[in-house]
């Protein structure tokens, strides 16, 4: 019995042998924005775009454009909220993604 | 040209590894593969050889270091036994499923504890399921064979697994024997040049080995792994005829000793195998109808023709210098027993675990196992399927 979504993937004759990744850089195609429970919000007003939210994100969600702080990428954002953390004037919140099942 | 010598296992083993030169060999020395490192260790110190010898500091190091040579393309070895194999285990998996091709002889040993030096084959079948092509010798002479067999092998674009050629403790490797070496450059040409379909320095096309494969695709890299045994197979037979053609000397998957005519038979693997063949020849000059087996090939297993060579025997005994502590027999036994089941042949086999940790086998012991089978053919029953030859009651 093969599920659906398995069923899309490729079979073994035509994957890589010895498990061999055979391109650099393909990570980014690896979307890990899913893990998130809590996404963090901006507050453009508030911001003074010091960067220390894109200094602090483990990862580089994290969006700057013209030295200006813009969003985040959720593609890859883990709603870890360090950034949150660290912004000297709370111009990022974190809000829940989704409703949970007890509400 | 063929150099006629007589040398020992390892001196003979090692003289194997010199013609074939390979990038890199990284080894640890443990006893009883310790001398076979350190003569090839002085072809790598008088410049026999251009290999780069990497010098670690454990068996998980040097299955490591070969593992990372030889997925930067080169042509690397490594040598082990007993413990030293099973300090490589998580590693020893590594390589079989990254599909690396590397030639590693193994100087079975019994793995402790106790402690215990001498031969068993603890060491490898332990080792059976973790991906890798396993041949065995009977003496020096198909351990020199096999290691130039086993490159040619594990190369072969439909195969691309790593090779085990185990040469029994001791009794192989410390012996004197006389054996045929081939010329050098008939071993270069023979073997010839690896050529990888990827490797870690190829900056133009670059790679990552060893990723994480989680339930999304894990099963089917272990599928790949299947099929390229299955590939194995027919490879070990070319690569066979074709040394025979060579040399005159091999066989693909076993070697039949008297077998055509026989009525009880032993299938051994090792060493076993040559005292087998004396107790075969007193036997035939009594009369008695007995064969020998002699099982080259143990992964792949060669099932099928096993039981074509075999289903005419009245009774088998396979000789295991192994135990599983399933409580139903050793780890050759198991897969030949399974084999017949198939066929659904009427031979009655028979275990019977022998020689652990180097309790000597000698040709009486094997005589008394073709006692036991021709009692069972007289009575048509089998008292003991598991037996255990030469254990002090
Ligand atoms: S929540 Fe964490 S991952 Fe997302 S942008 Fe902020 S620091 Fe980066
Ligand atoms: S840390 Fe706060 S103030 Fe500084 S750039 Fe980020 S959001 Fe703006």
């Amino acid at each position: 019995m093969t599920a659906k979504k398995d069923a899309q993937k490729p079979g073994w004759k035509d994957v890589p042998e010895g498990g061999l990744i055979l391109e650099s850089g393909n990570a980014t195609e690896y979307k890990t924005g899913g893990w998130r429970t809590h996404r963090p919000e901006l507050d453009k007003d508030q911001c003074i775009n010091c960067h220390r939210c894109w200094v602090y994100c483990p990862d580089s969600a994290i969006v700057s454009e013209d030295e200006e702080v813009t969003g985040f990428d959720h593609d890859y954002c883990k709603g870890c909220g360090i950034c949150a953390h660290e912004c000297p004037v709370d111009a990022i919140s974190m809000i829940k993604e989704e409703p949970s099942t007890e509400e | 040209m063929s150099n006629k010598v007589a040398l020992t296992g390892h001196e003979i083993l090692a003289n194997a590894m010199r013609q074939i030169n390979p990038d890199v060999v990284a080894a640890y020395p443990i006893t009883p593969q310790t001398e076979l490192v350190q003569l090839f260790s002085q072809f790598v110190a008088d410049g026999k050889v251009d290999t780069d010898f990497v010098t670690v500091e454990s068996e998980h190091s040097a299955m490591s270091a070969t593992v990372g040579a030889s997925a930067g393309g080169a042509r690397a070895m490594t040598a082990t036994a007993a413990n030293g194999l099973g300090l490589m285990w998580e590693v020893v998996y590594i390589a079989a499923s990254t599909r690396l091709p590397i030639v590693m002889p193994v100087v079975n040993r019994a793995l402790s504890g106790p402690i215990n030096i001498h031969c068993d084959h603890s060491d490898s079948m332990g080792a059976r399921d973790s991906g890798w092509i396993q041949l065995y010798a009977e003496d020096a002479q198909e351990a020199y064979d096999n290691a130039l067999q086993a490159i040619r092998i594990g190369e072969h674009e439909d195969v691309r697994l790593p090779v085990m050629v185990n040469m029994d403790g001791f009794i192989i490797s410390h012996a004197v024997e006389n054996a045929e070496l081939l010329a050098d450059k008939d071993v270069k040409e023979f073997i010839g040049d690896y050529n990888p379909d990827h490797s870690l320095l190829d900056p133009e096309n670059q790679i990552t080995v060893g990723p994480v494969d989680l339930q999304d695709f894990y099963f089917e890299h272990k599928r790949q792994q299947i099929d390229a045994m299955e590939n194995a197979k027919d490879v070990i037979a070319d690569v066979a005829q074709e040394y025979k053609e060579m040399t005159g000397r091999g066989v693909e998957y076993f070697e039949e000793y008297k077998l055509d005519d026989a009525e009880i038979g032993i299938l051994a693997l090792g060493s076993t195998a040559g005292t087998a063949k004396v107790a075969v020849d007193q036997l035939r000059e009594q009369g008695v109808k007995a064969g020998l087996l002699k099982l080259r090939v143990f992964r792949p297993f060669p099932s099928e023709e096993l039981v074509e060579a075999l289903k005419h025997l009245d009774v088998l005994a396979v000789m295991d210098r192994a135990e599983t502590f399933s409580t139903t027999g050793g780890p050759v036994f198991a897969d030949v027993r399974s084999a017949f089941y198939d066929a659904k042949s009427d031979v009655e086999v028979v275990n019977y675990v022998y020689g652990l940790g180097g309790r000597d086998t000698r040709v009486e012991d094997v005589v008394s196992v073709y006692e036991d089978l021709q009692e069972i053919t007289a009575s048509g029953k089998v008292d003991n399927r598991v037996n255990y030859l030469g254990v002090r009651e």
